[in-house]
C-alpha cells in the first residue's frame, strides 16, 4: 500500500499541471497570422539579414505588418517574390538582379606595398595599422574578409589576392559591401557590362606612383561616352548605371585599363567567364 | 535573521561555488549562447529569473508536499515537473502580455526549461536548508537568495566568457581547427582554474 501515496501524489500533481497548462494555453493563446508560415516557406531561409530584419521570420513578420516591402529580400527568386506578393495580396515590383563588383584591380601584381605587414591576416585588423600595407590607401588589402563574410560562398580570392565574385551565386545581399573596411564593393545590375575598377580619389600623378591600373582622372572616358553616363567626380570615374547602355566607348579609350568588362573579373562557379553564357 | 548568513550565500554562489566554474552545471547554454555579449546577458537574466522563481516553488513543494508525505526520494522528478510547468507557463504569459519582453528573453526560456543549473539550485536548496526533514530557520528567504545569486553567478560567467570570445574572433589562434568552440573549451577550463582560487574561503 506504501506505493499508492507516491503514485497518487505525483500523478495528481502531473494531472493538475497538465490541466493547468492546457487551460493556460487556451487563455493565453497568441493568434498567429496563417500567412506567416506560408510566407516563411517561400523565403530562402538563409537568414542573411540583407533586408535589415532579424532573419527570414522577422522579415515575414515585417511583411505582414506592412513595415517592409517584398523587394527588400534580394536573395529570393523572382517567382518566390511573386508568390509572397500573392499571399499578401499586393503587387510585387520586379527587381533588377544585381551582383557585387569590386572597385579595385591592384592586387599583389599591380599595386605596390608600403611596408611588410605580419599581423593578423584579416582586412579589418590590417586596416587599423596605418590603413593597411598597400601603398594606395584606397586599394584592396587582399586578406579575404569579404570571402569569410559572404554567406553564399560567392567570393574567392584569386592568385593576385583579389576577390572574385561568382555571379551565379551572388545574391546581392550586400554583406561584402558592409564588411569591406575600404568600402570597395558596390552592387551593380548584372546586365551592365562595364565597371570602373578603382576607388582612388588621389590625383593622377599620386595614383601612378602606387598602382599601374588606377584611375588617373584623365577624363577621356567622360569625353568618349555618348550618353554621358560616366563622369569623373573627385578624381575618379564613376558610371551611372541608370544611364549606361553598355556601349563600351569608355573601355576603348581608358589608358590605364581601369575600366574593365565585369565578365573579365567576375566569373560563375564553373570557372567560365559569364560572357560565354551570353 | 542573520545578515552575515545572507552575505555568505551571496559570495558563495557568485564566486566560490559559481555554478559554471566550480560546479560545472549549465555548461551547454554557457558554451552555446556565449558567442556575443548581448544574447549572453539576456540569457543570464533569463536564467536568474528562472532560478529565483524555481527556488520559491520547489521550496513550497518540498516543504508542503514531499516532507509531510515522506516522499523526499521523489525530489528530482517532482522538481523537474514543477520547474518545467512553471517555465512553460511563464513563456505563455510573457508571449501574450508583452511581445517586446518575449523577443528580448522569451526565446531563451525554452532553452532553460529544466537546465541542469536550475535543477541544481533547487536540489542544493533542499539539501542545505532541510536537515534530515527538519526545516532550518529562514530557509525560505535563504532559498530565494541562493536561487537569485546562483543566477547572478551564471550571468557573471556568461558576461566574462562572451567578452573574451568576442575578442577571440579577431585574434590569431594558431590553427583554424581551434577556432570557435574548441577555443571556448580551453578558455572555460582556464577560467575555471582561476575561480578555484576562491576555494579557500569558508563560511
Amino acid at each position: 500500500m506504501d506505493i499508492l501515496i507516491p503514485i497518487l501524489s505525483l500523478g495528481s500533481l502531473g494531472l493538475l499541471f497538465g490541466i493547468g497548462l492546457a487551460l493556460a494555453s487556451k487563455k493565453f493563446c497568441v493568434v498567429t497570422d496563417p500567412r506567416l508560415e506560408k510566407i516563411y516557406e517561400e523565403l530562402p531561409g538563409a537568414n542573411c539579414g540583407a533586408c535589415g530584419m532579424p532573419g527570414c521570420m522577422g522579415f515575414a513578420e515585417g511583411l505582414i505588418q506592412g513595415t517592409c516591402a517584398v523587394e527588400r529580400c534580394v536573395v529570393s527568386e523572382e517567382e518566390a517574390r511573386q508568390g509572397i506578393a500573392e499571399i499578401l495580396g499586393v503587387e510585387a515590383k520586379t527587381k533588377v538582379k544585381q551582383v557585387a563588383i569590386l572597385h579595385c584591380h591592384g592586387g599583389s601584381k599591380r599595386a605596390k606595398d608600403k611596408f611588410v605587414y605580419e599581423g593578423i591576416k584579416d582586412c579589418i585588423a590590417a586596416n587599423l595599422v596605418m590603413g593597411a600595407p598597400k601603398a594606395c590607401v584606397y586599394g584592396c588589402i587582399g586578406y579575404g574578409t569579404c570571402v569569410r563574410a559572404c554567406p553564399f560562398g560567392a567570393i574567392t580570392m584569386n592568385e593576385e589576392d583579389l576577390p572574385i565574385v561568382y555571379e551565379d551565386k551572388c545574391t546581392a545581399c550586400g554583406k561584402c559591401v558592409a564588411v569591406c573596411p575600404k568600402g570597395l564593393f558596390s552592387l551593380a545590375p548584372v546586365k551592365k557590362t562595364f565597371a570602373v575598377r578603382c576607388k582612388s580619389l588621389d590625383l593622377g600623378k599620386q595614383v601612378m606612383e602606387v598602382c599601374s591600373v588606377g584611375c588617373i582622372a584623365c577624363r577621356k572616358c567622360e569625353k568618349a561616352c555618348p550618353t554621358g553616363a560616366i563622369k569623373v567626380i573627385d578624381n575618379l570615374a564613376v558610371i551611372d548605371y541608370n544611364i549606361c547602355d553598355n556601349r563600351g566607348e569608355c573601355l576603348k579609350v581608358c589608358p590605364t585599363k581601369t575600366i574593365l568588362k565585369k565578365a573579365d573579373v567576375n566569373t560563375d562557379s564553373h570557372g567560365f567567364n559569364t560572357d560565354s553564357h551570353g | 535573521m542573520d545578515v552575515s548568513k545572507f552575505m555568505a550565500i551571496m559570495i558563495s554562489m557568485v564566486f566560490v561555488n559559481n555554478f559554471i566554474f566550480s560546479k560545472f552545471l549549465g555548461l551547454c547554454s554557457f558554451i552555446g549562447v556565449s558567442k556575443e555579449t548581448k544574447p549572453a546577458v539576456s540569457m543570464g537574466f533569463a536564467v536568474t529569473f528562472v532560478t529565483t522563481m524555481s527556488s520559491i516553488i520547489t521550496w513550497l513543494i518540498y516543504r508542503y508536499l514531499l516532507i509531510p508525505f515522506n516522499l523526499t526520494y521523489l525530489r528530482t522528478i517532482s522538481f523537474i515537473l514543477v520547474i518545467a510547468t512553471f517555465v512553460q507557463f511563464v513563456e505563455m504569459v510573457v508571449r501574450k502580455t508583452s511581445p517586446a519582453l518575449y523577443r528580448a528573453f522569451g526565446i531563451y526560456l525554452p532553452l532553460i526549461t529544466v537546465n541542469c543549473a536550475v535543477l541544481g539550485v533547487a536540489v542544493l536548496n533542499s539539501e542545505m536548508f532541510f536537515k534530515n526533514g527538519k526545516i532550518l530557520p529562514a530557509s525560505f528567504l535563504m532559498s530565494l537568495f541562493q536561487g537569485f545569486f546562483a543566477g547572478i553567478g551564471y550571468l557573471l560567467a556568461m558576461l566574462l566568457m562572451s567578452g573574451i570570445r568576442e575578442r577571440m574572433e579577431l585574434a590569431e589562434t594558431g590553427h583554424n581547427s581551434l577556432r570557435g568552440v574548441p577555443l571556448a573549451f580551453i578558455i572555460a577550463s582556464l577560467m575555471s582554474l582561476a575561480f578555484m582560487g576562491f576555494n579557500g574561503f569558508r563560511f
